[in-house]
């Protein structure tokens, strides 16, 4: 049952400001305070709608991701439901590659682990086994966020129309078969500028991190969407979000999977 | 401070150990010990509990986190002796409302050594070449003095605040795991209550151990093949009360899991 209180030139125009906000990199207030009536569905319909954009502006969706799944990041954050948001090509910054500070407001990375399906997964009723039959491998994941919001405070609805939070990402380290690895307990270890700042294991992702895919697929599917073979998925992160800023050099060591770094310039 | 004063206090959280009545912060009714008085004391309530029929078995490393040193004020790690009457094995129930004064419940890495290990000059690959295996483990330190009001030197007065340790299901080879990065993941009751890995213990557990065999070197002390050593928790200490099932898991090790009353 879809509930909307938005009009569609207000849900444009909405979009239009949000993702203005991220390409000439300024922060805005949380779209909440002028719509409080704002529902899940009218956030989700301005997010697709900032996709649409991207993609007629000719940027390809290369993933999704799923935000706020720790129950570190839903406590920092004071909010208790995921959310997911979609990774566009100019996101994906390469494993020790620079990651240029005057495109982002105030940006914070979080470790995580990303899927990469062989086959669709669609809800309702995916489940973990699902997800992991349907997996070609997962790889290392460094995510960095920005939200467009002022500080960085937000309400479930508002980060959800932000395309919660994301823009930029890194991937490196090694591949692995999800047979090959204990992702309840693999091990994660984020340093910046050499000092451990953060660190958990995968369980702090909803239990599982392939719990975080399956639950990605679900809420698709109310959305009458799925995920498509092929598709990279970022499960959310495994440690808190931590701010960077130009000059810091970041490394995010994986249990056996190797690791990912970057520098903020 | 004078021998008198560390025989008093000494005996005086002996007492408070078995009697399980605790006592006022020793920082609060003496202005100057010294981190070398704390472990004198430390020591004199040993020796009493060695008198009594305990073996020492191993010793324990605390203060391992960043969190806890900054709670304390300190920047560097300390030590206590582990001893026959305070292990447990994995499935054993362990009685803390019976044994214990203010429990709380911490996931470790335990090290079993095969050598000796002698101070000063002591090399994390010294400690790697020398150790048996690596198992999981439940610390439940307990604190003697009053709602765990601890400066420093109280803590290691009082043998590090250890209290009693439940070791896991599986030994593995240090050669086989990554001790930096493997995880921990710790469950109370059934619900995943906090992760970590290695890597909180000041970088790693292994740097604890070699720490601990530097710092017991300056006083003539060595680590010894069999001993069991715990290097410090990788996650936050959480009370436990009878009742309460806990369970740890480090990824690559295995898990242990332990039933209070």
């Amino acid at each position: 049952m879809s509930t909307r209180t938005l009009t569609k030139d207000q849900m444009l125009s909405l979009a239009e400001h949000i993702e203005n906000a991220e390409l000439d990199v300024h922060d805005i207030t949380k779209v909440t305070n002028d719509f409080p009536d704002m529902t899940f569905d009218d956030a989700y319909d301005i997010q697709w709608e900032i996709r649409r954009r991207k993609e007629a502006r000719g940027n390809k969706v290369v993933g999704m991701k799923m935000g706020l799944t720790s129950w570190a990041k839903m406590a920092q954050m004071g909010v208790e439901t995921p959310v997911y948001g979609f990774l566009a090509d100019y996101f994906s910054v390469p494993d020790g590659g620079d990651i240029d500070t005057s495109e982002l407001i105030h940006p914070k990375i979080e470790a995580e682990v990303a899927f990469v399906t062989k086959a669709p997964l669609k809800g309702p009723g995916c489940h973990i086994g699902d997800v992991l039959a349907a997996t070609d491998f997962i790889i290392p994941a460094v995510e960095v966020i920005d939200s467009r919001y002022e500080n960085f405070k937000f309400d479930l609805i508002s980060v959800v129309a932000d395309n919660a939070s994301s823009t930029r990402f890194i991937t490196g380290g090694r591949m692995a078969k999800v047979a090959d690895v204990d992702l309840k307990t693999l091990g994660v270890v984020m340093e910046i500028n050499g000092e451990v700042v953060e660190l958990g294991a995968g369980a702090a992702v909803l239990g599982h991190p392939a719990s975080s895919v399956a639950m990605l697929a679900n809420m698709l599917g109310e959305r009458g969407e799925e995920i498509p073979a092929g598709t990279f998925i970022m499960t959310g992160g495994i440690t808190a979000a931590v701010a960077v800023k130009k000059g810091d050099n970041i490394t995010v060591r994986y249990q056996d999977l190797g690791s990912v770094s970057a520098k903020f310039v | 401070m004078d021998a008198k004063l560390i025989k008093q206090y000494g005996d005086e959280l002996y007492h408070a150990m078995q009697s399980k009545q605790a006592v006022a912060p020793l920082t609060a009714r003496e202005s100057d010990i010294s981190i070398e008085d704390a472990y004198h004391i430390s020591l004199q309530m040993l020796n009493r509990r060695i008198d009594a029929g305990a073996k020492v078995i191993g010793k324990k490393i605390g203060v391992t986190s960043k969190a806890v040193q900054s709670m304390l004020n300190v920047h560097q790690p300390d030590f206590g002796y582990l001893t026959d009457d305070m292990v447990f094995n994995q499935g054993e129930v362990m009685p803390i409302s019976e044994r214990l004064i203010a429990p709380k419940a911490e996931g470790e890495i335990a090290f079993i050594l095969k050598k000796d290990l002698m101070g000063p000059g002591i090399s994390n690959a010294d400690v790697l070449a020398a150790t048996e295996c690596v198992i999981p483990c439940f610390e439940v330190v307990d604190s003697r003095i009053e709602n765990w009001q601890i400066a420093i030197q109280d803590t290691i007065a009082d043998n590090a605040s250890c209290g009693l340790f439940v070791l896991g299901d599986k030994a593995v080879s240090p050669h086989k795991v990554d001790l930096v990065t493997c995880g921990m993941v710790v469950e109370k009751n059934g619900k995943i209550l906090s992760t970590g890995a290695g890597a909180a213990a000041l970088g790693s557990p292994v740097n604890c151990v070699t720490w601990l065999a530097n710092t017991l070197g300056k006083f003539g002390i060595g680590l010894k093949a069999g001993e069991v050593i715990l290097s410090g928790s990788l996650v936050p200490l959480e009370p436990v009360k009878a009742g309460d099932f806990m369970r740890v898991e480090i990824g690559g090790i295995g898990s242990a899991s332990v039933y209070f009353t």
